[in-house]
C-alpha cells in the first residue's frame, strides 16, 4: 500500500481528535515543532502534511517556539475606540523591545496582536496566556510587565 | 421593566454551579419535555414560538428541526456553536461562564426532538474560563443523571462533549465549524447539501447557536405563546445586546427583540461618554452596515434593521461618538477580515487584501482620486461571489460607510488627513 493512501482510509473519528492532539503537543513542547508534528502524526494514523495543514490554519497552534509569558493584545475596533490597540501596542513594542510575533531578547515574552476577544464591554482587553484582562490602562500595564519580568 | 430571561441567573452566586441551578427551578423544563411531550410536539411548539437563530442569519429554529430526517435508523447529531468571534459581540461568552447548565437542557431538549444521540459542543479557543465551564457543567449533569444513558428513566441516551478550537473567526460558520470538529483547517462547505442532510461525518446535523438553545427551556417551561408574545411580527422572544464602544455602560443587556435602539444606547448602556454627540452605530457586529445617528429610533429586530439598510447580526451594537473617523472604522474592520479569511474563494482572499489596501492609503492620506468608485467596484465583485456568507460580510463595513459617509472619503482623498475633529 502506498503511503499516501494510508492516511485516506484513516478512521475519521481518530481525524476528530486531531485538534485536541495538537493542544497536547504543543503543551508538551511548548510549541508544534517538526517532531511534535510527526509524532501527532503517527499517533493519529495520519500523515505529517495532514497534521501541518490543521495546525497552520489556527491561529492559536505555535509553529515557532514563543516566549514564556504570550502577551495578546486586541486591536479590534471596540478596544480601538476606548483608547486601546496602538497606544497599547506602541507600549509593549518600546518596554520590551519586541515586535509583533516576537519573542523578548530573554525569551520571556511574546507580543501577539490579535482579533477581537469578545470582551468589548472590557476594553481595552488583552490576555496573557490564558487569562484575560480588561479596562487595561498604560499604568496598570506597567505594574502587570514588572510583577511577569519579576517572576521566572 | 423587561423581565430577564436568559440572563436571570448570572447575578446570582456561583451562578455557574449545577446546586445553583437546581436550586432555581433547573432541568425542570428537560424532566417536562421528556416526559410528557413527543418529539413532533416539541418541533411544533419551537415552531410556534417563532423562535429564529442568534448566531446571525435568523433562520427559523422549529423549521431546521423540521428538516432533520425523521428515520430512526439514521444517527443525527446536534452541534453547539459556542464559536463566538464577531467583533463587537460577548454575550456566548458570558452565557456559558455564567449559566451554562441552561443551554445543556436545551441541547438535551433540542437532541430529544430532532432524534440525535450525540452532541458536540465548539467552543472558541481563546475562551479558556469558557472552556473549563463547559466541561464541568458536562460533568455535572452526566453525575445527576440529565446525560447518558437512560435519561431520567425514559429510555433516552445522550452523550456531549466539548471540543476546542483554535482562533479561527470563520469555525462560527456552520459547515466550517463542522470541518474543524472534524480536525480539519475549517473551510466552509458548498451548500446545499445543508448540515440538515449532510453535516458532522457525513450525518444529519442540527446546528444551532448557544443563544438559540438558552431560549429553549424557557419555551417548554412557559410555552410558545408566551415566547411569541415578547417581540415584533418577525422577530420574537428575548434577546441578548451587547453594547461596546463610546457609551457609559458598556456590557450585555437582555431586552425583546424590537426594543428601540436609542433607548439601548441612552438608557441601559448610559448615553454616549464625556456627553459627546452620537455619530454612528454599528448594530449586529463589525459585519453588519453601519448605521448613522439619524437611525437611532430604529427597533432591534431582524425585519425592521433588514429595512434600514443593516442586519441585525448578533446583536453586537458598536457606538460610535462624534470624534470618530469612518474610514479608519472601516479601515480597521476590514483588516479583521484579511486576517480571518480562510483563502479558500479568491474573492474573499484577494479582494479583502485589494480593499484593505485602498481604505489604509486614503486613511493614510495617500488615497488617490477614484479609489472609492474602486473601493465600491471591489465590493460589488466580492458580495455574493464566495462559498460562504463571509464574501458578503466583509464589504459591508467599507461599503455603507461610503455610502452614509462618502463626504468623509473624499476629505482624507483631497485634504490627506481626517476630517476636522476626528482621527
Amino acid at each position: 500500500m502506498l503511503p499516501q493512501t494510508k492516511s485516506r482510509i484513516a478512521n475519521p473519528k481518530s481525524r476528530a481528535m486531531l485538534l485536541a492532539a495538537l493542544y497536547i503537543a504543543q503543551e508538551q513542547y511548548g510549541w508544534l515543532s517538526p517532531e511534535a508534528i510527526q509524532r501527532v502524526a503517527d499517533r493519529l494514523n495520519l500523515t505529517p502534511g495532514q497534521v501541518h495543514s490543521t495546525a497552520s490554519f489556527y491561529t492559536m497552534f505555535k509553529l515557532q517556539p514563543h516566549g514564556k509569558y504570550r502577551i495578546q493584545i486586541c486591536e479590534g475596533l471596540s478596544c480601538y475606540l476606548v483608547g486601546g490597540a496602538e497606544p497599547i501596542i506602541e507600549y509593549i513594542t518600546k518596554r520590551l523591545n519586541i515586535i509583533d510575533g516576537d519573542a523578548s531578547p530573554n525569551g520571556k515574552f511574546t507580543l501577539e496582536i490579535v482579533q477581537c476577544l469578545a470582551a468589548c464591554d472590557l476594553a481595552p482587553a488583552i490576555k496573557v496566556n490564558d487569562e484575560l484582562y480588561g479596562n487595561i490602562s498604560l499604568e496598570r500595564l506597567d505594574e502587570f510587565i514588572s510583577k511577569l519580568s519579576a517572576l521566572d | 421593566m423587561f423581565e430577564p430571561i436568559l440572563t436571570q441567573n448570572i447575578n446570582r452566586p456561583d451562578s455557574e454551579k449545577i446546586s445553583t441551578y437546581l436550586a432555581n427551578g433547573g432541568y425542570e423544563a428537560t424532566r417536562l419535555a421528556l416526559t410528557k411531550y413527543s418529539p413532533e410536539e416539541l418541533i411544533e411548539m419551537v415552531k410556534r414560538s417563532g423562535l429564529r437563530g442568534r448566531g446571525g442569519a435568523g433562520f427559523p429554529a422549529g423549521i431546521k428541526w423540521g428538516f432533520i430526517p425523521k428515520d430512526a435508523r439514521i444517527q443525527k447529531i446536534v452541534a453547539v456553536n459556542t464559536d463566538e468571534g464577531e467583533p463587537g459581540t460577548f454575550k456566548d461568552r458570558q452565557i456559558v461562564e455564567r449559566d451554562p447548565h441552561q443551554v445543556i437542557e436545551g441541547v438535551i431538549i433540542a437532541s430529544y426532538a430532532v432524534g440525535a444521540s450525540r452532541a458536540y459542543v465548539y467552543i472558541r479557543g481563546e475562551f479558556f474560563l469558557g472552556v473549563k465551564r463547559w466541561i464541568k457543567a458536562i460533568a455535572d449533569a452526566y453525575e445527576h443523571g440529565f446525560l447518558g444513558k437512560n435519561l431520567l428513566g425514559t429510555g433516552y441516551d445522550l452523550d456531549i462533549s466539548v471540543h476546542r478550537g483554535a482562533g479561527a473567526y470563520i469555525c462560527g460558520e456552520e459547515t466550517a465549524m463542522l470541518e474543524s470538529l472534524e480536525g480539519k483547517p475549517g473551510n466552509p462547505r458548498l451548500k446545499p447539501p445543508y448540515p440538515a442532510q449532510i453535516g458532522l461525518f457525513g450525518l444529519p446535523t442540527l446546528v444551532h447557536n448557544i443563544e438559540t438553545l438558552a431560549c429553549i427551556p424557557h419555551i417548554v417551561l412557559r410555552g410558545a405563546e408566551w415566547f411569541a408574545n415578547i417581540g415584533t411580527t418577525e422577530s420574537k422572544g428575548p434577546k441578548i445586546f451587547s453594547v461596546s464602544g463610546h457609551v457609559n455602560r458598556p456590557g450585555n443587556y437582555e431586552l425583546p427583540l424590537g426594543t428601540m435602539l436609542s433607548d439601548i444606547i441612552f438608557e441601559h448602556a448610559g448615553g454616549l461618554r464625556d456627553s459627546k454627540m452620537l455619530k454612528a452605530i454599528i448594530p449586529g457586529g463589525a459585519s453588519t452596515p453601519v448605521l448613522t445617528a439619524d437611525q437611532v429610533e430604529t427597533p432591534m429586530a431582524f425585519e425592521t434593521l433588514e429595512k434600514a439598510g443593516s442586519q441585525l447580526g448578533t446583536g453586537g451594537i458598536i457606538v460610535m461618538d462624534e470624534t470618530t473617523c469612518m474610514v479608519e472604522t472601516a479601515r480597521r474592520i476590514t483588516k479583521f477580515f484579511v486576517h480571518e479569511s480562510c483563502g479558500r474563494c479568491v474573492p474573499c482572499r484577494i479582494g479583502s487584501l485589494r480593499l484593505f489596501e485602498i481604505l489604509e492609503r486614503v486613511e493614510q492620506g495617500m488615497g488617490i482620486p477614484g479609489d472609492i468608485e474602486r473601493a465600491l467596484y471591489l465590493s460589488q465583485n466580492i458580495d455574493g461571489r464566495t462559498f460562504c456568507p463571509m464574501g458578503a460580510a466583509l464589504v459591508n463595513p467599507a461599503r455603507s460607510t461610503i455610502l452614509k459617509f462618502r463626504e468623509e472619503y473624499e476629505y482624507h482623498i483631497h485634504e490627506k488627513k481626517c476630517a476636522p475633529n476626528t482621527n
